[in-house]
């Protein structure tokens, strides 16, 4: 695959190859939820992973954000080899992630969660931070800032002193963005942000994950199955099914692309 | 003002002072709770534990003398140094770093992810084994433990109240010195836990350990640093005890105690331990003195836990503790 990046159907411009997965394969015991899987993630795009319900589209994401170490394969992150990592670290070099079940700090306020995808920016000594003078200061109203930008963007406003436990499904899937935006990372990892919504709320996310790309120049990388929602999404979709790519290129591309509508629609066997 | 409300307000006094000293035991069970969901058993047992090295340090003890002399015939038993107080402790505290490292190691690394009850019954392991081993590294005979506290009665405090009352209070220096301290600790907990990183990520890693790891925390080191926070804390627990009644090994039933005091103010909260604590020393000192009397006595060996159980029907979260509410 070419390192240089290309025009979108909208006229965005996208950048170089920042993540590369190479023949990626991912055994639990006898199983294999991922074999030999190979894409790529360029700066700037929205990259979408579809497929059938067990098609081992999470798996893939965990091996990205470091949760699965895979058994055979390379990770590329900005140019070169990721050695094995923890999921610590792969957040620390700037993936961010949300979660299909949704991971809040169910104990804390909307904005005390958001401040926590900011841990990694703050660096100023333990003291300094604990008497709030010098340094620490700036950096957390520096800090502070970029929250609340972010709070701005996904309209969250109106919660943002609310405990997360009280609030409803949708406006937690959305907390959950805004803490992993926070952290302005390279890569947004997204699994799932519509699982579970209803349209209106699908619509809401989908506009927001639009604005992000737009807005910021985030680089997105999403799982997701309802079909119409990735199309209308993503710039380029890769396709799995049964832990195999099927198909990898634009949404028209794909759409087109047998073995995907025999995966998706099944095939007859007469 | 009568005689017997004097007496009372005294008996008021020294209860918040005891009250003091329980709430730093269970302050310790709180930062561990709160970060890491595992009521920790040993906590008595570290604070024990920190007190025979903190006397062993400073008196120049070999550590496992005994081991050592049975096996090799060898006549080893001090240094012949004399550390100053300072030194003492903070040696201690890096030998509670290092314990709390090889607890972190060597145990819960291993039980990520296992049922609460499990983890509880290795803090009873870790408990035992801690007892043992602080025998077998300084022996079990009673130590005086002097790191240069003040002792004995408050001249000040008695002559004050004996120009108010003509009578004047009993309050020891060493209580007055332990709340002061207690004070600070509790001051300097709160301002770590809500401001800097390192307490916010403790707080985030205490809520959702799969969300903590995602947004760059590394649990580990979470855990190892609260270990030895609250390794610190049984220092300072120990410090105040062991100047009171002597180091010996029933100090670690004075975790005991801050069983009741959490129940009242909560497994999570760092002043509920605080009012916790001043309520039990309150509660069971002025109750001695008003019904004491009356039942024969003794009352202060079971008022705590009896008004724990009374929390435990009515309120069962604690004074301040979180209200966990399960959505169906």
């Amino acid at each position: 695959m070419s390192n240089e990046g290309y025009v979108t159907a909208d006229g965005r411009k996208i950048g170089g190859t920042v993540m590369e997965m190479k023949n990626i394969t991912l055994r639990f015991g006898g199983v294999k939820a991922i074999t030999d899987i190979s894409f790529d993630i360029k700066q700037g795009e929205i990259r979408a992973i579809i497929g059938p319900n067990g098609a081992g589209k999470s798996s893939m994401l965990n091996v990205i954000s470091g949760f699965y170490v895979p058994q055979e394969g390379e990770v590329w992150y900005k140019g070169s080899r990721r050695p094995q990592m923890r999921p610590y670290e792969v957040a620390q070099q700037g993936i961010a992630r949300t979660f299909q079940n949704i991971a809040l700090f169910e104990g804390m306020t909307v904005l005390d969660n958001v401040m926590t995808g900011r841990l990694n920016h703050m660096k100023t000594g333990l003291f300094s931070q604990a008497i709030w003078k010098g340094k620490a200061e700036q950096e957390e109203v520096a800090n502070r800032e970029v929250v609340e930008k972010v709070i701005d963007f996904l309209e969250i406003q109106a919660i943002r002193k609310t405990p997360v436990s009280r609030l409803p499904y949708g406006l937690k899937k959305r907390v959950e963005l805004a803490r992993a935006l926070a952290a302005e990372p390279s890569i947004l990892l997204l699994d799932e942000p519509m699982a579970g919504m209803n349209v209106e709320e699908k619509e809401d996310m989908s506009r927001f994950i639009l604005d992000v790309n737009d807005e910021f120049g985030t680089t997105i990388c999403l799982i997701e199955h309802d079909m119409g929602v990735v199309m209308d999404l993503s710039d380029r979709v890769v396709v799995m099914d049964y832990g195999k790519k099927i198909g990898d290129g634009s949404p028209d591309e794909v759409r087109n692309n047998q073995a995907v509508i025999d995966a998706y629609l099944g095939v007859s066997h007469d | 003002m009568s005689d017997q409300l004097v007496y009372a307000m005294e008996v008021f006094l020294n209860g918040l002072m005891a009250g003091v000293l329980y709430a730093l035991v269970a302050l310790g069970f709180v930062l561990i709770y709160k970060a890491s969901g595992i009521f920790n058993y040993a906590q008595g047992v570290m604070a024990l534990f920190a007190a025979l090295t903190l006397v062993g340090i400073m008196d120049g003890q070999v550590p496992f003398a005994h081991l050592i002399n049975a096996m090799f015939g060898t006549e080893l038993h001090h240094f012949g140094w004399h550390l100053p107080a300072v030194v003492a402790i903070l040696g201690t505290a890096a030998v509670m770093v290092l314990l709390s490292w090889m607890v972190q190691k060597f145990v819960f690394r291993h039980l990520v992810g296992q049922e609460p009850i499990i983890l509880f019954m290795a803090t009873i392991g870790l408990a035992y084994f801690l007892e043992g081993f602080g025998d077998i590294m300084w022996g079990s005979d009673i130590k005086k433990l002097d790191v240069g506290l003040p002792q004995g009665i408050n001249a000040w405090i008695d002559n004050v109240t004996f120009n108010i009352f003509d009578y004047g209070f009993f309050i020891d220096n060493l209580d007055i010195v332990a709340t002061v301290i207690a004070a600070i600790l509790v001051f300097s907990l709160v301002l770590f836990s809500q401001y800097t990183k390192q307490g916010r990520a403790m707080r985030a890693v205490a809520d959702d350990h799969q969300a903590a790891l995602s947004v760059g925390i590394n649990l580990n080191f979470i855990w190892v640093m609260v270990w030895s926070l609250a390794g610190f804390v049984a220092l300072v627990a120990g410090i105040m005890w062991g100047t009171k009644s002597g180091v010996q090994f029933s100090l670690s039933l004075i975790a005991l105690k801050a069983l009741p005091v959490l129940m009242l103010g909560g497994f999570t909260s760092i002043p509920g331990a605080i009012v916790g604590g001043l309520i039990i020393g309150v509660g069971e000192k002025l109750f001695e003195f008003a019904i004491g009397p009356m039942v024969g006595g003794a009352t202060e060996n079971w008022f705590a836990y009896v008004l724990a159980l009374i929390f435990l029907v009515f309120r069962p979260q604690g004074l301040f503790g979180e209200k966990i509410i399960e959505r169906v």
